[in-house]
């Protein structure tokens, strides 16, 4: 999207879209940004929910030309710690992976030497979303876990993210890593809950939890 | 997580106000810290849970889960209730981590 007057946004921001209906009726959503600040286009990444009120519009109905009402860039919390001076941990439960990677392409973008790891937990292979911008690089360390249908030949973690996968596949609360998770309410509260048992400070984790039920992960 | 195992997935957090409450404020309420009125507990806005289903968006104390704020957009205009909230802190800056 190019919206008119925008002011930039930062790494982990939001936007709300309102659909106004001929009726007056109007629903609202908000969708992360998937692009990093250095691109002059915001893109976002809607996830279809089938008994949705406004995704179904836009992965069916929105052309290329459409105007749409948005509100933004949204946010000054979840955002990229932009001069950590310990590791990042970002944990993703499904299309909670988006604002995450619009953090690891503005990494990249920004040659940031913060060192950062992913750990995204997925229903099945089709469900990877922003495969390219995930791919594992010098400083960035990303583990997907698969929750429902695991690929032919993977010999990487599967289930739900638990406290053995924590263990192993995230910073240890030594490092003080800053925290940042997203994904759906139940996916969240369950991994704070092993994350402060595992001895993580409440006040280093960061969580944005979404509405979008229906998530496998 | 399966429908089967949310104990309460019908709630979502403060970084859902940040929308909203731009409509009335222009700095970024999400970071803002908040001491609640009833027990004094202190935490940013967006990790506060947030009940957007009922007929205002209700925003309520992780501590002791009273309300702590009621946000209406409708017909009438915009309504904002905040006497949840005993004092409001938006930090000089906001994009550092916790």
């Amino acid at each position: 999207m190019r919206p008119p007057d925008w002011p930039g946004h930062v790494a982990g921001q939001h936007v709300d879209v309102r659909l106004t209906a001929p009726d007056g009726y109007t629903a609202q959503r908000s969708y992360s940004i998937a692009s990093p600040p250095e691109q002059p286009e915001v893109d976002l990444i809607v996830e279809r929910l089938d008994d949705g009120e406004v995704s179904p519009y836009l992965t069916d109905e929105l052309r290329t030309g459409d105007q749409i009402e948005l509100r933004g860039p949204i946010g000054g919390f979840f955002i990229w710690p932009e001069h950590s001076d310990t590791p990042v941990q970002l944990i993703a439960g499904g299309s909670g992976v988006v604002p995450f990677v619009a953090m690891l392409s503005h990494h990249q973008e920004t040659d940031s030497p913060v060192p950062v790891r992913l750990l995204y937990s997925v229903r099945t292979d089709a469900d990877v979303i922003a495969r390219d911008e995930l791919r594992p690089r010098n400083g960035v360390d990303v583990v997907l876990t698969f929750t429902r249908d695991v690929p032919a030949g993977w010999d990487g973690p599967r289930g739900r993210i638990d406290r053995d996968k924590l263990v192993g596949h995230t910073v240890s609360p030594d490092q003080r890593p800053a925290i940042m998770i997203c994904g759906s309410t139940p996916f969240v509260e369950a991994v704070t809950r092993e994350l402060v048992a595992l001895g993580h400070p409440v006040d280093r984790i960061k969580t944005e939890r979404y509405g979008g039920m229906g998530d496998g992960s | 997580m399966n429908a089967s195992d949310d104990t309460d997935a019908s709630y979502l957090d403060g970084n859902a106000m940040g929308g909203p409450l731009a409509e009335l404020f222009a700095p970024d309420l999400t970071a803002a810290m908040i001491i609640c009125a009833n027990c004094g507990n202190e935490k940013p806005l967006a990790a506060h849970p947030v009940y957007p289903d009922a007929p205002a968006m209700v925003v309520r104390c992780p501590g002791c889960t009273s309300v702590v704020m009621r946000y209406v957009s409708d017909q009438r205009g915009v309504r904002f209730e905040m006497t949840g909230v005993r004092l409001l802190t938006i930090a000089e800056r906001s994009d550092q981590p916790a």
